[in-house]
């Protein structure tokens, strides 16, 4: 088994409009099956892409946003938020998904899977990655 | 585009035989798929293709084997949720052949 390696897929643009957030939840799934330590950090207008209540009626685009909430089913659990690109589209926590997983180690709860951190915490994760991707 | 002859009516798929539109999905087309994936369809097979239907409902997508293996556990029973019965129903592949016959695309993630 080769070495286990940090990836931080960081998402930064809007759900719809460019494939950058279809193309990276994508491969998020597929690297998935990888058994590497993944990360997700959504920033800047990206925090849209995990916005409760999606609606893509009249644009005749697919609603992919469910699809997040399998994430927890593929062990991907750490998700991070940036606090100041959320408060500057006037945004909270509560406006977005309920993203869940459940804990093997913890008779299987249910925990959040979305921490809130800082543009400062953010830094020090993408420092902290062997990888790093950007959409 | 390919099509697949259903009762006399023709059933639009794509080049590798996945039905075009999930909503075209009927029991009768899965029957019409299963053949062609030599698969004797019984009502082990049904229980994992109504799951995967399930499930690409309420996510939009099909799930990897690994997922799938798992949630079958939680939802059917640990004795139905591992990879040798799920094979056994569906020799090439769980993920790959019980979509292809519950008329969903190809599993995020197979090759």
């Amino acid at each position: 088994m080769s070495e286990i390696k940090k990836f931080v897929y960081v998402n930064r643009k809007a759900p719809y409009g460019t494939v950058y957030a279809l193309e990276s939840l994508e491969v998020v799934l597929i690297g998935a099956a990888f058994d590497q330590d993944v990360r997700l950090i959504f920033m800047d207008d990206g925090v849209f892409q995990i916005k409760k209540d999606q609606n893509t009626e009249g644009s005749g685009l697919k609603n992919f946003s469910p699809t997040y909430n399998a994430l927890g089913d593929y062990d991907v659990n750490k998700i991070y938020v940036e606090k100041e690109s959320l408060e500057a589209r006037g945004l909270t926590l509560d406006d977005l998904m309920d993203l869940t997983y459940e804990d093997e180690d913890d008779d299987w709860a249910e925990k959040s899977s979305i921490s809130l951190v800082s543009a400062d915490e953010i830094r020090d994760l993408m420092e902290d990655s062997d990888v790093v991707l950007s959409f | 585009m390919p099509s697949m002859d259903v009762n006399g009516s023709a059933v639009e798929v794509d080049e590798e035989g996945y039905l075009s539109d999930i909503n075209d999905w009927n029991r009768d087309i899965a029957s019409a798929l299963a053949e062609t994936e030599e698969v004797e369809l019984t009502d082990s097979h049904w229980e994992v293709i109504d799951f995967l239907r399930e499930y690409y409902d309420e996510y939009q997508i099909a799930p990897a084997v690994r997922v799938l293996t798992k949630a079958i556990g939680k939802k059917l029973g640990k004795d139905k949720g591992n990879s040798k019965y799920l094979y056994e129903l569906f020799p090439y592949g769980p993920a790959k052949q019980a979509c292809k016959i519950g008329g969903l695309p190809k599993p995020t993630g197979c090759i």
